[in-house]
């Protein structure tokens, strides 16, 4: 296992109308490993294309990314990803979802119901692995996700919102379990959100993006991460300093969508 | 061309006065045994279901599921109304009045050429339809006048011409004719009503004998719900042209099976070979998306003329049926995957035989079921049609056979025969989807 770094990643492409995009330009990243990041940004700010970029579903314009000594050059298990949903394979129990990675790779089978069955006890599903995906709620759900992601020790797990479509209390029960997954498994782990407190709670590491073109804006470093791994998530959001941080970030994004609105209006 | 038009279009009018009319004795009786079913019901204390506390049901799809009460009342009435219509001796008593069978008789007046008048009686025996060994009227000896009285032997619902002066004193001579039936005058083209009859007097000054027919059903038309199953009964022990009922039936199911058998064998493939490669895709799509919506029917001439009446002419129509539909279901089953299932299985290792095979495949199996259901209806209703053009074996041949001797109840049998399998393919294949793709429509 190794850092990651984004070295210098521009994205443009065409539209078919005629004209070029911008989604992303001149990223530099240096993630260490273990890092718990989290990327906040307007819509359109080219965050959903530089996780694409980072899973190999998308190959950058220019730049590179290395994953240790090795170039990024598409999809692999070393970089799991977990979805915001609809990603489960439905004809599958819970048990064979999870086990899917280990099996790909030929792992024999006693191992991977091993395997299946630690991750079963650490996203709290241990009943469930018999239980096909449909008979499961969106919080199970992205239980199984993120166990199906675990299951092949990749070096840096992402996130594309993976939260985003739970209701408020489920969304704070996974917001721990994620916190207590870095803390017990030394992930680097990137997440992509749209909530400001979500990205405040969940990133060691909080990058700000900004749109047209796409590019980092502010880099934070907070201790909240730290300090909500297996406590109340809802005493961490008191700490002095949270309330303060969730309005300077909110302002500065509300400042970009305005921005981009009105170039529209008048465009 | 516009007189045909016109025709055409009057036809229709009057089509949809009929079929209105079907429908509202049709609907006439629902309403009719859905008020009775309701009024016997409403004295009973009823579980209160979930669905049955919805206040608001017309417009919620859901909670409208079809009543089996119903379902069971509208088959029966279909069967009342054959009955009905046929004159079926299942019926307790006849609804409609029956055709008249028996003796009549009525008498005509004649003038000869001299101007004298005289009148002769007819006897008139209306036998069953087919009985040939019916007891025959005898021509009486003699009678008084110049017109002698005459018989006439008659079968049910047919007419016979009677020529009443042939026999008559100088009924031969020119200007000798029939004036009057039972006292009312009569001329050319004109009927008169006589008991459980009319008679008519053709253009050629004959009387023709027409006994009452009423206003069901001939046989002919429409046989009644017991000669068919007899009729079933004798196809089921003994076959029809020296073929088994079954084994009619065994040809059609094999050249379907097989049909449909290598449809698939070679549709899928191609459908995900469409589905995922963008060369391929363009390869195929103009033939695919040119015969797609040719129907089957319209290839079996070319069929016939490239592989002749034969088993590999009807089975190849038939594979012809199902590729384009099994393409294009195999097709639609891969762009129906989520992208990200495709993405998450690639992040998990996946290589692409373990994507086709563990993500695409079971992800378009619900897509793959739809268009098998779809492509054994059309295989189904191609071969019946085929075994029509040429066959010596088969459903749809035996129904063609049997009409050509106007053997109505054979073919009412085989249309039967054909709708339940037809159904029975397509409530196995919604087992095996259910079986086989236990999360469509959930999730």
């Amino acid at each position: 296992m190794s850092g990651l770094i984004v070295d210098d990643v521009s994205m443009t492409f065409e539209l078919p109308g005629g004209g070029n995009v911008e989604a992303l330009k001149n990223i530099k990243l240096d993630i260490k490993e273990g890092e718990l990041i989290s990327v906040l940004g307007p819509s359109g700010c080219g965050k959903t294309t530089l996780l694409n970029i980072l899973a190999g579903f998308l190959a950058p314009t220019g730049g590179e990314i290395m994953l240790g000594e090795h170039r990024v050059i598409g999809p692999s298990s070393e970089r799991g990803m977990v979805f915001q949903q609809g990603a489960l394979f439905e004809w599958m129990n819970v048990s064979k979802n999870i086990g899917f990675g280990p099996k790909m790779k030929g792992t024999p089978q006693a191992e991977i119901n091993n395997r299946v069955t630690e991750l079963l006890d650490i996203v709290g599903l241990q009943e469930f692995g018999q239980k096909m995906i449909y008979e499961l709620s969106g919080g199970m759900q992205q239980r199984v996700a993120l166990a199906r992601c675990l299951a092949n020790d990749p070096d840096v797990i992402l996130m594309d919102e993976p939260l985003g479509a739970l209701d408020a209390l489920t969304r704070e029960k996974m917001q721990s379990l994620v916190l207590d997954i870095w803390k017990k498994t030394g992930k680097t782990i990137i997440l992509i959100t749209h909530s400001v407190e979500e990205a405040l709670l969940l990133g060691e590491r909080l990058i700000v993006m900004a749109p047209r073109p796409g590019r980092i804006h502010k880099q934070y470093y907070l201790p909240f991460a730290e300090l909500g791994v297996g406590a109340d998530l809802r005493v961490v959001k008191q700490h002095e300093d949270f309330g303060p941080k969730r309005d300077e970030i909110l302002n500065m994004i509300w400042d970009m969508e305005e921005e981009i609105m009105g170039r529209t209006e008048s465009a | 061309m516009v007189q045909e038009l016109i025709d055409v279009l009057v036809t229709t009018f009057w089509m949809v006065i009929g079929i209105t009319l079907i429908f509202a004795i049709f609907l006439g009786v629902s309403a009719l045994v859905y008020y009775v079913w309701n009024f016997i019901n409403s004295k009973k204390d009823q579980m209160r279901g979930y669905a049955s506390l919805k206040t608001v049901t017309f417009g919620d799809e859901s909670s409208v599921t079809a009543n089996r009460v119903a379902s069971v009342a509208g088959v029966v009435t279909v069967f009342l109304i054959w009955m009905i219509a046929t004159g079926s001796n299942l019926l307790p008593f006849k609804i409609l009045p029956v055709p008249f069978i028996g003796d009549t008789q009525f008498e005509y007046t004649a003038t000869n050429v001299a101007g004298e008048t005289d009148s002769a009686k007819v006897q008139v025996r209306v036998t069953k339809f087919g009985d040939t060994n019916a007891e025959k009227l005898v021509a009486p000896e003699t009678s008084d006048g110049f017109a002698k009285d005459d018989v006439v032997m008659v079968q049910e619902r047919r007419a016979k011409l009677l020529r009443a002066q042939n026999n008559d004193d100088g009924g031969k001579e020119k200007g000798y004719r029939v004036t009057a039936v039972n006292g009312q005058p009569i001329d050319k083209n004109q009927t008169v009503e006589i008991e459980n009859g009319t008679v008519l007097m053709t253009g050629a000054g004959s009387l023709q004998v027409r006994p009452y027919t009423g206003p069901t059903m001939e046989a002919l038309y429409l046989p009644p719900p017991e000669q068919v199953w007899t009729r079933f009964l004798q196809l089921n022990a003994e076959g029809y042209q020296g073929v088994g009922l079954w084994e009619n039936v065994m040809w059609s199911l094999i050249r379907v099976v097989l049909g449909f058998f290598l449809g698939c064998l070679f549709g899928i493939p191609l459908g995900f070979a469409m589905g995922l490669n963008s060369w391929l895709r363009g390869w195929f799509d103009p033939i695919v998306e040119f015969m797609r919506p040719v129907p089957p029917l319209a290839l079996i001439p070319l069929v016939i003329i490239w592989f002749g009446i034969g088993e590999q002419g009807k089975v190849s129509l038939l594979f012809l049926a199902a590729l384009w539909i099994m393409i294009i279901g195999a097709r639609a089953g891969v762009s129906g995957v989520n992208i990200s299932k495709v993405h998450a299985a690639y992040s998990l290792g996946a290589t692409k035989s373990q994507l086709l095979s563990k993500v695409i495949l079971p992800n378009s199996l619900p897509e793959i079921f739809t268009a098998a259901r779809v492509a054994m209806g059309v295989c189904w209703g191609t071969v019946v049609a085929a075994e029509l053009v040429a066959a010596e074996k088969g459903a749809g041949k035996m129904i063609i056979a049997a009409s050509k001797f106007q053997l109505t109840d054979i073919v009412i049998i085989g249309i039967i025969i054909i709708g339940v399998i037809g159904f029975g393919i397509d409530v196995l294949m919604r087992v095996a989807e259910n079986k086989l793709v236990t999360w469509k429509g959930r999730g």
